[in-house]
């Protein structure tokens, strides 16, 4: 049963962070890689949020281990990051190593903060 | 220049690259198909490895640092045979790069396991994943590429086109 939990988020979470990429790389064109950026910091303040409630097993399947867990990438985070030293975009690298892990900590604590506030 | 002899800067989808701008034209289901399907799979894969290797709050979370840096050695390779190897396969990378590899890595996983090892008072846990989960994936992604170029095309260096200059003066990227 989990099993089909966590199938049935990532059928979701995977296309979105493709999506959502394509959305915003249409409307912010840029060689930062923004998509990436936006999924990863969404994916953390949501699984934040759900740790923080704390949700039950099913919740935590669907939405955490599946959804969140395929919507957000460190393979596509790393390889950007490879890419944009090899094409000499160094500070467009270290902008984008610095800002997903700040903001994407910010992002889980938010949402930790904001599910403690909500449950009190 | 071809489309295919600068390799693209996100994996995911990129559309600087004129193929992957219109993939999702005439129809967005095939793709999108992929992607879903992949990812099902890879975040199987990941969920069976955090049930087989769990890991305390104070604990240092194997099971998705392994998940995420041999992810990314496998992204380096597959974006090198992708784009240097199987440039026509248009369903390929939606499959493997941001289906499977996609789905098995995780961002967020690795966020609330610093933040969950922080709140239980495991500062040097948190703060030895935080680096060591950054520093094994860049080193992985690199040597995958890296290794992957070299075998492909004898004298290319980490999954750089033989005629992509090392910096751009513009600083732009492209």
């Amino acid at each position: 049963m989990t099993i089909l939990l966590v199938a049935l988020g990532a059928a979701v979470g995977a296309p979105l962070r493709y999506l959502t990429d394509r959305a915003v790389q249409t409307r912010h064109d840029s060689v930062f890689p923004w998509g990436t950026l936006t999924v990863n910091v969404a994916g953390s303040l949501l699984l934040g949020f759900l740790v923080g409630l704390p949700a039950g097993p099913a919740a935590t399947a669907v939405l955490g281990t599946g959804f969140c867990g395929a919507l957000t990438t460190y393979s596509t985070f790393s390889y950007e990051t490879l890419r944009l030293v090899q094409t000499g975009a160094r500070f467009a690298a270290l902008a984008n190593v610095l800002a997903s892990v700040v903001v994407g900590l910010g992002a889980g604590f938010a949402g930790l903060a904001l599910a403690l506030a909500l449950t009190a | 220049m071809s489309e295919f002899e600068r390799p693209p800067i996100d994996p995911d989808v990129d559309l600087h690259v004129p193929a992957e701008r219109r993939e999702l034209r005439p129809r967005p289901w095939p793709v999108l198909a992929a992607i879903s399907a992949g990812g099902v799979l890879g975040a199987l894969a990941r969920y069976g490895l955090q049930s087989a290797f769990p890991h305390p709050a104070t604990g240092f979370p194997w099971a998705t640092f392994g998940t995420n840096v041999s992810g990314c050695l496998l992204i380096g390779v597959l974006m090198v045979l992708v784009t240097q190897v199987w440039p026509g396969r248009a369903l390929v990378r939606p499959f493997l790069g941001v289906g499977v590899l996609g789905g098995f890595t995780t961002f967020s996983t690795y966020v609330v396991d610093i933040q969950q090892a922080a709140v239980a008072g495991a500062a040097r846990v948190a703060l030895a994943y935080l680096a060591l989960t950054l520093a094994g994936a860049m080193v992985a992604v690199w040597a995958g590429a890296s290794l992957t170029s070299r075998l492909v095309r004898p004298g290319a260096t980490a999954g750089r086109s033989p005629d992509e200059p090392t910096a751009d003066p513009g600083g732009g990227g492209r």
